[in-house]
């Protein structure tokens, strides 16, 4: 199972998702934003992070990477992709996922433990996860904001593409409380948390969440899980 | 200087040529900060008057900022008085631009702490921000990965109405710049005294790792090699900042000087840590220094006076932002986010196409040459011809007058002893609850979540526990914990110990965590040196910092001194900021601030002693600062350590919470709230050993003193281990369940349900500037 990792410039956590795939029993494979190569990874993450510093609408450059293009291609042609914070902003600013991500309502940037409940669980990164499964994992964003028109918010909610939801208090102004969203086939998802970041004991969510600071596991494991399926 | 030339310089180019054919031109030497003295030293080290370019390279080269001047004289003992037992653990100290500190297993980690105090009260979010940035790339200049940062804060008074356009504009910053290079932000301080009203003080420290071979040092050998200036292009940001910002005293008066502050462009850094390291790792760097202070002037003067030749340098190839830049302030502009690296002719072409990968605009600007002199030509004609030591090392050294103040005799005898102190158990309890929610005592949370402490996946502790922690190596779990602290009221009332009492607490602290304490850094933020009771708060405080460093075996390895923190004649408390590296052989069995097992039992470790003055009870309820501080107590304070240290290792503590600011009722207060765990507390066996009362029990800030929870199965164990070593303790205290009705009950005098201390601790700094 080989999980390619996107560097872009500004990318920050992608050493954090190649830990989290390793973890998780995978093989983590470094791709670099100037190479149009996928170099036949099974899965790609696009990391957390500011690439090209955020200057610009979060992810309106790295959308225009020379690895965006076979990436935008294989998506659509069924690859599981996981863009996490930065990462699913360069997803919505390629049009793989409807929506945009702003500035947080409180215009401050925000680094808590964040609970969650998981709403779609037949996609390649949530199939371990139970339907409406309350989960804790680090949230850290200033542009974290989901918005999109109503009509499309209905659609996400009709066709039940609304993959993770803020349960106790909304942290950054998201409309519903969306804190992820899928395409349609469920194969590309974009997730505003860090799950990356909840895959190891004592590096992760604080005790005080309650939980064992481990929830974030399963979006990886839920791969190698899809995959050995498949 | 506000112009787009230098006032006074001529306007045609002042070649060396030309300064020794005209030497009565009058040049602008007061307006850069020069000395009458200082300027006719200049004029005879170079046997001439100096060319302009060469009086703005002196001139932000001699500033207080740059040359240590009136402060060199005190620092030496840092280095005097660490022994060779101390060295042993250093790979590089003092005079590089961090030390580093050998941690075993063939790695090695650097720290920092730097003050960037002055830009951030002109403008808050920037100032902190490169402030940051700044810190950040003398870490990575020594060859290291920057893995962590903290950041050390102090304002004015929490309700006076500028503070918060300062706080708000600060905490931006380095959450910005922190956030956006991915580094995580794991702890620091946040005081507030009306003292830093006109002089906040932001401080940054940078932990940095590397492997023992990849230690690089800043200097240019090597005749032919080249000079390499790479990052960001050079504008006309942050020109004369140094002399200007960190030498004058504020007046109102005086003219904006916004544009002296230096913009950040923290994505701009995060590709230049990528690039350099892996320029490291192709092994294509054979020196390198950061650009900060004084810039250009500051990094070829440094590497060519720490080589072993000369340097030639090529000023118009420095790639520009702005065209028309003289270039007197092209030498002089901090421009953020640069290095220059001395780079052998034959590893040029690897070393562009690297810098080519990531964007970064590199340019060879000149190359070290045979001679001794430092050469800078201007379209091929000769504008700076200097022995680089004299700018870079050989700066002016001041023996600046001191004198205790008359003051302190009448300031050390008002004891805070003689204060109405609370007595019932309703007062008692009342007092807690005001000091939990006390500007200095709250929840620092409004702060600290603004800053991510996840990123890297590395983060074992972070604030709100005593130190930071972060893993090293993610093999073995080596890491290493980080405190900085400095009780200012303390050092106020008596500079020598207020300086070993910051030392001691951040000893403690790493301590607490589990780590054991090796070196020291510190930011050493002071009033005009040019006020003889200021110069005596330094001379004692370095004298006081270096003798403790020595009975602890912790050299100080680096650090940072920022002088003319005062409006008119009102100075800042004396705030020596200690900083203190401690290292764990396995960061998972960090002992973290708050308990949660019910059952476990509760010791207090050290001795009371009655001592409130300078006190968060006395500032807090009577607004009193005066008398003695606490006695230091390092021998115990050593002792204590190792005993936390053992104990963590084998498993013989849960939680370890340190006692300092608002003493052992802050300390209950915070270790129940860590978890929301509550406690059952007794005091009478503690007070009847040091003969004091529960007042003087629960709000003393005597040291070397920790709460810790102990395993019931463990307890024995323990204890016999504190006996044998002759450590003092007393069991004073059981962990309750983890239930709605949780309290901190102090047996006999008061009962808090922790709803209601939460209520307390928790809101103030979030409704006072959310």
């Amino acid at each position: 199972m080989r999980v390619g990792v996107v560097t872009f410039p500004g990318s920050l956590d992608d050493q954090d998702a190649a830990r989290a795939v390793r973890l998780a029993g995978g093989e983590a494979v470094s791709l670099w934003h100037g190479d149009c190569d996928l170099r036949g990874v099974d899965a790609v993450v696009l990391p957390g992070g500011f690439s090209y510093g955020d200057y610009l609408r979060c992810g309106a450059i790295s959308r225009f990477a020379p690895v965006m293009e076979p990436l935008i291609a294989a998506a659509k042609g069924g690859l599981s992709v996981l863009g996490i914070c930065n990462g699913f902003q360069v997803l919505c600013e390629a049009h793989l996922l409807p929506g945009a991500l702003i500035r947080n309502d409180h215009r401050m940037f925000v680094c808590r433990d964040q609970r969650l409940s998981i709403e779609r669980t037949d996609t390649p990164w949530t199939n371990q996860y139970q339907r409406g499964e309350e989960i804790v994992i680090p949230l850290k964003n200033g542009e974290g904001g989901y918005v999109a028109d109503d009509a499309t918010l209905d659609m996400l909610e009709g066709e039940g593409r609304v993959v993770a939801r803020y349960v106790g208090g909304n942290p950054n102004g998201s409309y519903r409380n969306i804190a992820g969203v899928s395409n349609e086939a469920g194969n590309v998802v974009g997730l505003m948390p860090h799950p990356e970041h909840a895959t190891e004991p004592f590096f992760g969510p604080d005790p005080r969440s309650g939980t064992t600071g481990l929830d974030g596991m399963r979006f990886f494991t839920s791969l190698l899980e899809k995959v050995a399926a498949a | 200087m506000t112009g787009r030339t230098m006032s006074g310089a001529t306007t045609h180019l002042d070649t060396v040529e030309h300064a020794g054919q005209s030497p009565d031109t009058i040049q602008p030497w007061a307006e850069l900060g020069l000395k009458a003295d200082e300027y006719q030293r200049i004029r005879a080290i170079l046997g001439r008057r100096p060319t302009s370019a060469e009086l703005a390279m002196y001139s932000v080269m001699w500033s207080e900022h740059c040359s240590y001047k009136s402060s060199k004289v005190h620092l030496r003992q840092f280095g005097d008085k660490t022994t060779e037992q101390m060295r042993s653990v250093l790979l590089a100290g003092i005079g590089e631009n961090a030390g580093v500190v050998d941690v075993g297993d063939g790695w090695a980690v650097t720290f920092k702490v730097e003050s960037h105090n002055h830009p951030s009260y002109i403008e808050p979010y920037q100032g902190a921000a490169t402030g940051v940035g700044g810190i950040v790339r003398d870490i990575l200049a020594m060859g290291a990965r920057p893995i962590a940062v903290m950041d050390q804060l102090r304002f004015g008074a929490i309700d006076h109405p500028d503070t918060a356009r300062v706080v708000h504009g600060v905490v931006a910053g380095v959450g910005g710049y922190g956030n956006c290079l991915g580094l995580p932000n794991i702890g620091g301080e946040l005081v507030f005294d009306p003292c830093y009203q006109g002089n906040p003080l932001v401080n940054a420290l940078c932990v940095g790792a590397l492997r023992h071979e990849d230690l690089h040092l800043a200097n240019a050998t090597g005749e032919g090699n080249l000079v390499v200036l790479f990052g960001a292009r050079t504008g006309g940001d942050g020109i004369g900042g140094v002399s200007v910002l960190a030498s004058e005293t504020f007046d109102e008066k005086g003219p904006s000087r916004r544009p002296a502050v230096q913009v950040g462009d923290p994505f701009a850094e995060k590709v230049l840590i990528e690039c350099c390291l892996e320029l490291f790792t192709a092994g294509v760097v054979e020196g390198i220094q950061d650009l900060g202070g004084a810039g250009l002037s500051c990094a070829t003067s440094e590497l060519a006076s720490a080589g072993d030749g000369g340097m030639a340098v090529r000023l118009e190839e420095v790639p520009l932002r702005d065209a028309t830049l003289r270039p007197e302030e092209i030498l002089m502009s901090e421009s953020q986010e640069r290095m220059m690296a001395i780079v052998r002719p034959d590893r040029i072409d690897e070393f562009m196409a690297i810098a080519r990968k990531w964007d970064v605009e590199a340019a060879v600007i000149g190359e070290v040459t045979a001679g001794e002199r430092l050469t800078i030509t201007w379209h091929d004609e000769l504008i700076v011809d200097v022995p680089p030591r004299t700018v870079a090392h050989e700066g002016p050294v001041y023996q600046r007058p001191f004198e205790r103040p008359g003051s302190q005799d009448a300031l050390q005898a008002d004891s805070a002893l003689a204060l109405p102190r609370p007595k019932t158990g309703d007062e008692l309890r009342e007092t807690v609850l005001r000091l939990a929610g006390s500007p200095n005592l709250a929840s620092k949370e409004w702060v600290t979540a603004q800053y991510d402490r996840y990123v890297m996946g590395n983060t074992a502790l972070a604030m709100p526990d005593d130190a930071g922690v972060v893993r090293v190596d993610e093999e073995s779990g080596l890491g290493v914990a980080v405190a900085t602290d400095c009780n200012a009221r303390f050092a106020k009332l008596d500079p020598y110990a207020g300086a070993q009492l910051a030392l001691s607490e951040a000893y403690r602290n790493v301590a607490t965590a589990g780590a054991t304490p090796l070196a020291v850094t510190d930011c050493l933020n002071f009033g005009s040196p040019e006020d003889p009771g200021v110069m005596w708060q330094f001379a004692e405080t370095t004298r006081g910092l270096a003798d403790a460093c020595q009975v602890l075996g912790t050299p100080v390895t680096g650090g940072n001194v920022s002088l003319y923190n005062s409006t008119g004649d009102d100075a800042i408390h004396p705030t020596p900021v200690v900083g203190v590296l401690g290292v764990m052989d396995d960061v998972t069995r960090r002992t973290p601030s708050g308990w949660r097992q019910p059952g476990q039992v509760i010791y207090l470790l050290g001795t009371t002693r009655e001592e409130l003055s300078g006190s968060e009870w006395a500032w807090v309820t009577h607004g009193h600062l005066g008398g003695v501080p606490p006695k230091v107590d390092l021998g115990a304070e050593r002792l204590l350590g190792q005993i936390l240290v053992n104990a963590s290792r084998d498993g013989l503590v849960d939680a370890a919470h340190d006692l300092s600011d608002g003493g052992l009722a802050q300390a209950l207060v915070e270790a129940c709230l860590r978890y929301d765990v509550g406690a059952r507390v007794w005091l009478d066996e503690v007070c009847e050993r040091d003969g004091i009362s529960p007042f003087t029990a629960l709000f003393s800030e005597s040291v070397a003193r920790v709460i810790v929870s102990v395993p019931r199965t463990e307890e024995v164990r323990f204890t016999d281990m504190c006996t044998a070593r002759g450590q003092v303790h007393a069991r004073i205290g059981v962990v309750d369940s983890p239930d709605e009705d949780a309290t901190l009950d102090v047996q006999g005098l008061f009962s808090i349900p922790l709803t209601e201390l939460r209520q307390a601790w928790e809101p103030l700094l979030r409704n006072t500037f959310s």
